[in-house]
């Protein structure tokens, strides 16, 4: 690709602007060459910006309890003849509009998700650069921990953390514990794919001359590690993130749909499915599906983004 | 062959025994044994004695082998909750999550396979594309959104078949079965297809990929040059060479299938393990809670040990037996 006329022309200068040579690069061509992604990438802007801006967007606060109303229950969609305008997509038995509490159970999810992914990334970038660096006895222990680990499924290690600090924090009296209980089984269930990559690539950098240099005027190991063996194996990680991003989500929607997540006070998405799955049978549909639709939605979107950055950073794909 | 075996069993004691160290620490640490029998009037001195009759007090290796030991023997203690032996209810719940995660298996592997080497057969075609792009939401769906859209479409809105339970079953002995009932086969239907649906999607995109892989190597070309029929070449050399990477995920993904009997179960109502597991996390019931993990690991293990095995099977080079791969 190098002895194309076109990259040549390319070349970042250094009067031109950050944008225009963002829309020269090879991932901003692999974008727009791919509809699939830009739809996944529209629709994850627009959900999580909705998430962002719950209380600006939505139509009603479903958390005020004073200004719910029983004679609102049960409605349905606007475009059914009982529906209203005023409830875009009905309301539960409570008549807490639905398109609202998706809003602010999107955001939860989102943020559970996010900090979820962040945590499993510090505990796992900081295992693999010491696994990598030191290698020996702290190697092998953190790897096996690490093997151990991977043979049992996410999901089961994260019922399993938040059953064991349920009954070590006393359960569910808070519901900011129980949030932290959440992001807590999340990031220690996610690690191990981290930490591996990490170990990888600071194996090798480990031996290369920079950090030969760095030792050499006497940086100490945390310096060394963090402000410079760090950097170079980071890119990986970032890919990880993406598509962690959406298992985290489905993490927590599913622990909060089994009913060990989230409290129906502060309702994820998942929890606002559990709470619907118990009305589907009395025709209400729409307190279930609607939830349902929006999770399926970001996940997708969010996983398609994942695979195409995957594949757009995989030097062997070029 | 002896060596390799000698050493996959080594490991999988290991992993046994690690599983059932954090079992006994959830058992022991986490929640308080002795609290959990006695009333809340119970005295100091009451607590003390009972603490020293269940040996609370002895050292600590002596209480895991102890632990070990009661295991080992199918004992798991008693459910804080239900005041019933662990090992009990286990052993009732058992025959619903097996006879739901072995079908969910066959339907996965068998459908899974046949849709994969079609799809890598006719890459180009119209069939396979919008099989592989299905495949692509069934990978990303999680699990419990699927349970419900099976629910809404075939019990709610066209009553078809029973949205929770196992319907009537047939018992023999311990053993119980819904496949010999009417309404027994029916409750099954939804819930094999909500737990295989993940792992069907999976083995369908593995196997196309590597059978894709193997399309274009020399030994096929060769094997066309020779003039072999399409059917020997797709099927006795491209299949086979084919086969290694599925059998270890699918292996692996054996463990998924338990993860997501979890969910299932939860969503049908299945009265299984991971229904009883759920109960028991909401509920802090610690006993069954490590038990759960104890039978888990062991199902991890075996599977573990039947892949290592089955490499002999499908891959001649390891029957040398000289080299032992890196794994």
């Amino acid at each position: 690709m190098s002895d194309s006329p076109a990259s040549a022309t390319g070349k970042p200068e250094p009067s031109r602007s950050m944008l225009a040579r963002m829309r020269d690069s090879d991932i901003w061509h692999s974008f727009t060459r791919s509809w699939i992604t830009m739809i996944a990438a529209l629709v994850t802007f627009i959900l999580i910006f909705s998430a962002i801006f719950a209380h600006q967007i939505a139509p009603n606060d479903p958390f005020n309890l004073a200004s719910l109303s029983l004679l609102d229950g049960g409605k349905p969609p606007f475009w059914s003849p009982d529906g209203e305008w005023r409830f875009p997509l009905g309301t539960d038995q409570q008549g807490r509009c639905v398109l609202s509490s998706i809003l602010f159970g999107m955001r939860i999810s989102l943020i559970v998700g996010f900090l979820g992914v962040v945590l499993a990334a510090v505990i796992g970038i900081t295992l693999g650069l010491v696994s990598g660096y030191l290698g020996g006895t702290v190697d092998s222990v953190i790897m096996r921990i690490a093997d151990v680990q991977l043979t049992f499924p996410a999901i089961l290690i994260a019922l399993l953390i938040d059953g064991t600090m349920r009954a070590l924090v006393g359960t569910a009296r808070s519901e900011v514990l129980v949030f932290w209980v959440l992001v807590v089984s999340i990031g220690l269930s996610f690690w191990v794919q981290y930490a591996r990559t990490v170990r990888g690539s600071t194996m090798v950098e480990r031996n290369k001359e920079y950090v030969q240099a760095a030792r050499l005027i006497g940086l100490g190991r945390v310096t060394i590690l963090f402000r410079h063996v760090l950097p170079n194996v980071i890119g990986p990680v970032l890919v990880i993130i993406t598509i962690n991003m959406a298992l985290a989500i489905i993490t927590e929607a599913t622990l909060s749909f089994l009913g060990v997540g989230l409290p129906p006070t502060e309702p994820s998405l998942g929890t606002l499915i559990r709470i619907g799955n118990e009305f589907l049978f009395s025709g209400e549909w729409w307190v279930v599906i609607f939830p349902g639709l929006t999770l399926a939605a970001l996940v997708l979107a969010i996983n398609l983004l994942g695979d195409w950055l995957r594949d757009a950073l995989n030097p062997k794909l070029r | 062959m002896l060596a390799y075996l000698l050493r996959s069993l080594t490991q999988a004691t290991l992993v046994m025994l690690a599983v059932a160290f954090i079992a006994f620490s959830m058992f022991r640490y986490v929640g308080d044994p002795v609290a959990s029998i006695v009333g809340q009037d119970a005295t100091l001195k009451d607590r003390q004695e009972l603490a020293e009759s269940l040996g609370l007090n002895d050292p600590f290796p002596l209480q895991f082998a102890r632990f070990l030991g009661n295991a080992v023997q199918g004992d798991f203690g008693v459910s804080y909750r239900q005041g019933r032996p662990v090992a009990d209810l286990l052993i009732e719940r058992l025959p619903a999550t097996i006879e739901l995660a072995v079908l969910s298996a066959i339907v996965a592997l068998g459908l899974g396979l046949v849709l994969g080497i079609y799809a890598a057969l006719n890459r180009k075609g119209v069939i396979a594309n919008i099989v592989m792009s299905l495949s692509l939401i069934g990978v990303s769906l999680p699990t419990f959104l699927i349970g419900i859209g099976l629910i809404f479409l075939f019990s709610v809105y066209l009553r078809w078949l029973p949205s929770f339970g196992r319907g009537d079953v047939v018992a023999f002995g311990w053993w119980t079965t819904g496949l010999l009932t009417d309404s027994g086969r029916k409750s099954l239907i939804m819930p094999v297809i909500t737990l295989g649906f993940f792992q069907l999607t999976l083995i369908m995109r593995l196997v196309r990929a590597e059978m894709l892989e193997v399309m274009r190597t020399e030994y096929i070309k060769f094997a066309r040059a020779r003039g072999l029929s399409d059917g020997s070449v797709h099927f006795r050399h491209a299949l086979r060479n084919a086969m290694v990477p599925v059998i270890t995920i699918t292996g692996l993904q054996l463990g998924s299938i338990i993860a997501f009997a979890i969910v299932t179960e939860t969503v049908f109502n299945w009265p299984g393990l991971g229904a009883l597991f759920v109960r028991s996390v909401e509920v802090v019931d610690i006993p069954v809670m490590a038990a759960y993990l104890m039978f888990v690991g062991l199902v991890f293990v075996v599977v573990n040990l039947i892949v290592d095995m089955l490499y002999f099977l499908v891959d001649p080079r390891l029957r040398g037996g000289a080299t032992v791969p890196a794994r």
